[in-house]
């Protein structure tokens, strides 16, 4: 464009529209590769200060350590048998390590403080449906959560947490990535998924950082299937009274160990499988590219990160489990104690849940405590073993219903098996565990993310019909086959 | 430096020497009613700006290993010196030429939000891929700080920063940190305070070794943009994102956004961008 007709612009379009009129006309003049040509030349000028900055003394160092640690962990060959022994590792410490500390516990909150308590209450002469309610509804409920989940948390965050600090998450990010891509998912889901198995709210909130809505969505709904904080103490609590018992005691730890990673893993091939039939039917569309930027290795600052593990999310986690504990506690108490045409209310529950938990290779108590503890994951434990000792009545002279007992790991398993409980119902309970609708929280999280009811409700009730399934199936060929 | 004398109570010594003026900071959280000075915090990602935040504001973000943790803006803020800051974190991007939501939320806020400084933190071991981010920043903003963190790092792989150099190349402070372990914060607030309440002048590098085809057009368009919007502090930027057929520039002129900024009564682009990120959702 010549200058005169440039100025004739000028006249004729003086404000906003003749700049942009302008900037039109100057776009073909300064012709094609204009936001190349501009990007090299703010590369070569960074490029330029930055060398003029920076010396290095001496030689580079011949070995570079980060680069190396990098070659075996995202290795073709190495990179999946690293993966899954360094979480094996993680969990069998979990494990073998909480074991101890859990004991302690159960014998503090429930030998020292829980007669002392019921000691307190017949001495102010508290009449007894209220010193149940209070001492062995809300109190006992609260004591569990704490004995049984507080250690277990203790060793598993801090760990995750060094691990993450490390930067070895990016690298489990680049690993998967590959097969995120064949399912038909963004890769960065990798990393959604990875805050899952923190907790399934944060993991929703963070697949922000996936551009495309249709593999946002498929990141959303297939989140729950990331094992989640609240769940973790379950599977390890089952895998071991169930899965551990049954090998010689040297073994045990490891056992367990291996059975919760399977769950993991299970619940990692579902996040793929379910990916994959998504966007291949209700969610088509083109795989998005990007860039996985690796981080370099950084020394976890051990103290620091076990200090912040504690708090962001040992201690917060905890809160919550016994913010929904408390209250659980006192309606179980209610519904243990409150008759209805000669039976408790729980009773009643758990007779018509009965038949459908049995189908499935889980009971009627299992199902109530699923329905009771939609708030949080975190009870499901506390709540099964309440509602068990109740409906076996077990209780003894003196304890009244919808009274816990004793923690520890033997008596847990005593009581579930005079529960009716057997190792189908312990490997059941793993599987629904992993496969069910996720907590309030996380539904809530859902729908204020995607915006959508319609998908809000797909997230939910997906994994639970799949729950459903996968216990049935696994109920109906354990008793074809194993009994 | 005439300084002011501390606001807190402290012991005598170190406190008083307005270098360690730390003393000064005040951790505010969340808790922010009004704000003499708005500072936005960019850079590329997992360079540790969650962690300078974190650490100026008192607030606890998440901190990670990993690139993209903060997905979208955290607020927060600060007392210094007597003025109270509020401290936009935002996500972390290579560039700010918009291709992605989070770019756009980053670059939105340093245009429209027009913060009275912005903290370009970077990587002291990659900083040459780290001044891509700043060269751009400085483009829109006058009112840059840079914060040359991961300092340890370097020392770590034997790179020597030398930091009064770049401070003088780039036209801005340059403060090297450590916000792992917590160094450097002192003269890190006392530069934001000083380009924040206009105590040091700034005078970025602009980048001009385009090639020699583009200059024609680019004086030429800035020249025409400078005669509509006679008070546009970033003429140049604008002209560059035109030529570049950036829409939501396009579509900023036509709604009259930029002459907005022009006169400098934006209203409320805070409340704006968080409406648009929920738009985009």
């Amino acid at each position: 464009m010549s200058a005169e007709i440039q100025a004739n612009f000028y006249q004729t379009n003086p404000g906003p529209e003749g700049v942009l009129a302008t900037a039109e006309t100057l776009r073909w003049e300064a012709g094609g590769g204009f936001h190349e040509k501009l990007m090299e030349t703010i590369y070569a000028d960074a490029a330029r200060i930055a060398d003029r900055a920076v010396t290095r003394p001496g030689e580079k160092p011949r070995f570079d350590l980060d680069s190396t640690i990098d070659r075996i962990v995202t290795s073709r060959v190495w990179g999946f048998p690293m993966m899954l022994l360094l979480f094996a590792i993680i969990f069998w410490l979990t494990i073998s390590g909480a074991n101890i500390p859990s004991a302690w516990l159960a014998t503090l909150f429930m030998d020292k403080i829980y007669p002392a308590l019921h000691a307190g209450a017949d001495f102010l002469r508290l009449p007894w449906w209220l010193s149940g309610f209070l001492i062995d509804g809300v109190y006992l409920a609260t004591a569990w959560v704490v004995s049984v989940m507080l250690p277990p948390m203790a060793i598993f965050f801090p760990l995750f947490t060094l691990l993450e600090d490390f930067g070895y998450l990016p690298r489990v990010a680049f690993n998967l990535d590959n097969i995120f891509r064949k399912s038909g998912a963004h890769g960065k889901q990798s990393l959604s998924m990875m805050m899952g198995f923190g907790c399934n709210a944060a993991g929703i909130v963070s697949t922000r950082i996936i551009d495309s809505p249709r593999e946002r969505l498929i990141a959303m709904i297939t989140n729950n299937f990331a094992l989640c904080n609240g769940r973790w103490p379950t599977q390890i609590l089952i895998a071991t009274i169930f899965i551990g018992t049954l090998v010689p005691a040297s073994l045990a730890g490891l056992i367990s160990a291996a059975a919760v990673l399977s769950v993991a893993l299970l619940g990692v091939l579902l996040t793929f499988v379910v990916s994959w039939s998504l966007s291949r039917t209700v969610l088509k569309g083109e795989v998005s590219t990007f860039s996985l930027e690796l981080p370099p290795y950084r020394p976890p600052r051990v103290l620091q990160t076990i200090y912040t593990s504690m708090i962001d999310r040992t201690i917060l986690v905890l809160w919550r489990a016994v913010m929904f504990a408390a209250p659980a506690g006192a309606v179980i108490w209610l519904v243990a104690n409150v008759q209805l045409g000669g039976l408790s209310v729980a009773e009643q529950i758990i007779n018509l849940l009965n038949p459908l938990g049995v189908l499935i290779g889980l009971n009627g108590v299992i199902l109530l405590a699923y329905v009771i503890a939609i708030p949080a994951n975190e009870i499901v434990i506390p709540t099964v073993l309440m509602l068990t000792v109740l409906v076996a009545h077990l209780g003894g002279a003196g304890s009244g219903a919808g009274v816990m007992f004793q923690g520890g790991d033997s008596s847990t398993l005593s009581v579930l098996q005079a529960g009716g409980w057997t190792l189908l119902t312990g490997v059941n309970l793993m599987l629904f565990s992993l496969i069910h609708n996720p907590c309030s929280t996380t539904i809530y999280t859902m729908y204020k993310e995607s915006g959508s009811l319609k998908w809000t409700v797909v997230a939910s009730l997906l994994p639970l019909g799949m729950g459903f399934m996968v216990t049935f199936f696994v109920a109906q060929i354990w008793r074809l086959f194993i009994r | 430096m005439t300084e002011k004398q501390p606001t807190l109570e402290s012991q005598a010594g170190c406190a008083t020497c307005p270098v360690h003026n730390a003393a000064n900071l005040l951790k505010l959280g969340v808790n922010m009613e009004d704000w003499d000075f708005v500072v936005a915090l960019s850079g590329n990602p997992n360079v540790g700006k969650s962690t300078v935040f974190n650490a100026l504001t008192g607030l606890r973000q998440h901190t990670g290993n990993w690139p993209g943790k903060t997905v979208a803006r955290a607020e927060g803020g600060f007392d210094y010196g007597g003025h109270r800051f509020k401290m936009v974190d935002l996500p972390g991007t290579y560039s700010l030429l918009a291709t992605s939501l989070d770019e756009e939320v980053a670059r939105d806020f340093i245009l429209f939000g027009q913060p009275d400084v912005t903290v370009v933190v970077v990587d002291a071991t990659r900083l040459e891929r780290n001044l891509n981010l700043v060269l751009q920043v400085a483009e829109i903003t006058d009112r840059v700080v840079v914060c040359l963190n991961l300092i340890d790092e370097a020392r770590r792989n034997h790179l020597l920063v030398d930091e009064r150099r770049l401070a003088r190349d780039l036209g801005v402070p340059v403060v090297p940190t450590s916000a792992r372990y917590n160094e450097g914060f002192p003269e890190l607030l006392q530069a934001i305070s000083d380009v924040a309440t206009g105590q040091v002048a700034t005078k970025p590098y602009r980048v001009q070794n385009e090639p020699p085809e583009l200059k024609r057009p680019i004086s030429q368009l800035v020249d025409q943009i400078q005669h509509v919007f006679p008070d546009l502090p970033n003429a140049r930027w604008v002209a560059l994102r035109l030529l570049d057929g950036d829409e939501r520039i396009i579509e900023a002129i036509q709604k009259g956004e930029l002459g907005d900024l022009s006169h400098g009564s934006s209203e409320d682009p805070a409340g704006n961008l968080e409406l648009r990120l929920e738009a985009t959702r």
